[in-house]
């Protein structure tokens, strides 16, 4: 009687298994947690430093349209001016999106509604092989390949927005498409059987139901796309032409956060205007990124289907 | 049985692999492949001692050596020159020297230029070609990254204190080169040991950027590769600094990756730039 009244009471072997797997699972969330916010510290420590020990306006870091952070204005200020950087990203970044978006939902709409077999079979593993070339690749393809041929057709020296938007289209286009996928995959098969069933087209059905109820998968799908373009350093920092200049045209020399912040880092003394500098930069790309992130939770919020 | 464990265990003790000493040589990309091939062959004539070299840039290297996380800071600037760093605490052994060419895309026509036309092109005051006797094509200019050893030492003695034009940057040496190679129009600048046959060289004022130029300053644009530690040193690092410093290095490996032994220049130069003649 004892014996099982205490195996009843005992924790089963299976618990103790659920037990200790959640504590597993804890503490590497736990861990996760503190590096983000280790991350987070570290960085903005290090990037606002230029404004609180070095001194330098907020504005005039944003807005300031000079950047050369080791001399200093005729007023005596630090040249910190990120503006033209800042301007860079934008700038690449919107336009690949732009042109990457269309793409990745004729291509996504292609492989779900249309002939869903070439799609799963083909299109799915090539689209997948594209997100695993490393950037540099793309950087190179982008150096000897896209810069000649923007020269060639556009002018200029080929370096400049325009061959970067080139390149990160190609690099963002397989997460936008993989993720619209995902998106049209996710629309319940009733709305399409219901609407074919009230006599629309394939197209009708595709075009007014399909792809409007996707509307905030394909949605946060660009805005992944935007954040990948935002973060990427070694592709556009080969093709871009990294002049801290403010752009006034597609094909001349412009740069971007990345750029700038990885080709000046390592030539900085730790602790000096140069470096804080640099670190503002850091942080201005890691809130972006932060940005970015909220805004996908947001769109995810509101359209969630019910 | 226990002596048996206790002699394994000594055996095993004493016979342990010497795991050896090792330093870390850290710092300008322009001067990594010299360490780098003097590391390995130091290695090999002495087990069970390395070097670790890596590049990453002249700059955040000399606040390591100063803070003691690295043995070596390898620098292509005098530390007097970068903000920042208490010089007083670092001790300089300068290695070997290196020459600096401006280099131009093949088709631009030019092959001879005077300091102050070059002067010209790299602030803006010359924008084609047609301008210094060349084909009728906009110069692109394409510099190093800000901060670099290599845009330090070319605008030091190039540009004479004057504003350069905001323009193209690039990382390393080797894109600047594949960059000038491809582009019509490119003028940049590299050491003597990373020009090729895809760029073309300028000779300045009629004098040809030659070894034997740089030896008597005639020609002007070089720096020394400087070798920082922290404080006088010692053990390995006291070593590898005088194998640096050998024949063996200095004759052999130093002229084969196209750098200047120290021992063959005829002038000495201070951080200000102040020429003197070594008596021989």
């Amino acid at each position: 009687m004892e014996d099982i009244q205490s195996k009843l009471l005992k924790k089963s072997k299976k618990a103790k298994l659920e037990q200790f797997g959640k504590t597993i699972s804890f503490i590497a969330i736990l861990f996760i947690v503190v590096v983000v916010v280790a991350i987070f510290y570290f960085v903005a420590s290090k990037g606002l430093a230029t404004f609180f020990k070095d001194k330098v306006n907020v504005f005039d870091f944003l807005f300031g349209k000079e950047w050369n952070p080791g001399s200093v204005s005729e007023s005596g200020k630090p040249l910190v001016g990120a503006l033209p950087m800042i301007a860079g990203s934008f700038i690449v970044t919107l336009l690949s999106a732009i042109i990457a978006t269309p793409f990745a939902i004729g291509a996504a709409v292609f492989m779900t509604e249309i002939s869903p077999k070439l799609g799963t079979k083909v299109l799915q593993p090539v689209i997948e092989l594209l997100v695993g070339i490393p950037s540099v690749v793309y950087g190179f393809i982008g150096l000897s390949v896209v810069v000649p041929a923007v020269r060639s057709v556009f002018g200029g020296s080929g370096f400049g927005i325009l061959a970067g938007t080139f390149v990160l289209f190609v690099m963002i286009l397989p997460t936008v498409t993989s993720m619209t996928v995902d998106a049209l995959r996710a629309v319940p098969r009733h709305y399409r059987e219901a609407s074919l069933a009230l006599g629309a087209t394939r197209w009708q059905t595709i075009y007014k139901v399909v792809l409007r109820a996707a509307v905030p998968g394909i949605l946060t799908a660009v805005v992944f796309g935007m954040a990948r373009a935002f973060g990427e350093a070694l592709a556009i920092q080969m093709v871009i032409g990294n002049a801290s200049l403010m752009p006034h045209n597609l094909i001349t020399p412009a740069s971007t956060l990345t750029s700038v912040l990885t080709m000046g880092i390592g030539n900085t003394v730790m602790g000096t205007l140069e470096n804080n500098a640099l670190w503002s930069l850091a942080l201005l790309l890691l809130l972006m990124s932060l940005f970015f992130n909220i805004v996908t939770r947001l769109i995810g919020k509101k359209g969630e289907m019910k | 049985m226990i002596a048996s464990v206790g002699f394994i265990l000594t055996v095993t003790g004493c016979g342990a692999v010497d795991n050896g000493e090792s330093i870390n040589a850290v710092g300008s990309s322009a001067m990594q492949p010299l360490v780098e091939a003097a590391g390995e062959q130091y290695s090999s004539n002495h087990l069970g001692k390395f070097i670790n070299v890596q590049g990453g840039g002249s700059g955040t290297v000399l606040s390591q050596v100063q803070a003691g996380a690295v043995q070596i800071g390898d620098s292509d600037l005098f530390a007097e020159e970068k903000e920042g760093i208490d010089s007083k605490l670092l001790v300089d052994h300068k290695v070997a020297i290196v020459g600096l060419t401006p280099i131009v895309n093949k088709e631009v026509g030019v092959s001879d230029i005077t300091m102050e036309n070059l002067r010209k092109i790299f602030t803006g005051e010359i924008t084609n070609w047609r301008e210094v006797g060349g084909k009728d094509q906009d110069v692109v200019l394409i510099n190093r990254a800000a901060g670099s050893g290599s845009r330090h030492t070319f605008e030091q003695w190039v540009l004479d204190g004057k504003q350069p034009k905001g323009s193209q940057e690039q990382d390393s040496t080797g894109m600047v080169r594949q960059i000038v190679s491809t582009t019509p129009g490119a003028i940049s600048y590299v050491a003597f040991s990373y020009v090729t046959k895809d760029v073309a060289t300028l000779n300045i004022d009629g004098v040809k950027p030659t070894e034997d130029n740089v030896k008597d300053n005639k020609w002007t644009i070089w720096s020394y590769e400087h070798m920082y530690t922290k404080g006088k040193p010692e053990g390995l690092t006291k070593d590898f600094l005088e194998y640096m410093l050998s024949d063996e290095v200095q004759e052999d490996i130093v002229p084969q990756l196209g750098y200047i032994p120290v021992s063959q220049m005829q002038v000495e130069r201070d951080v200000e730039g102040n020429i003197q003649k070594i008596s021989k």
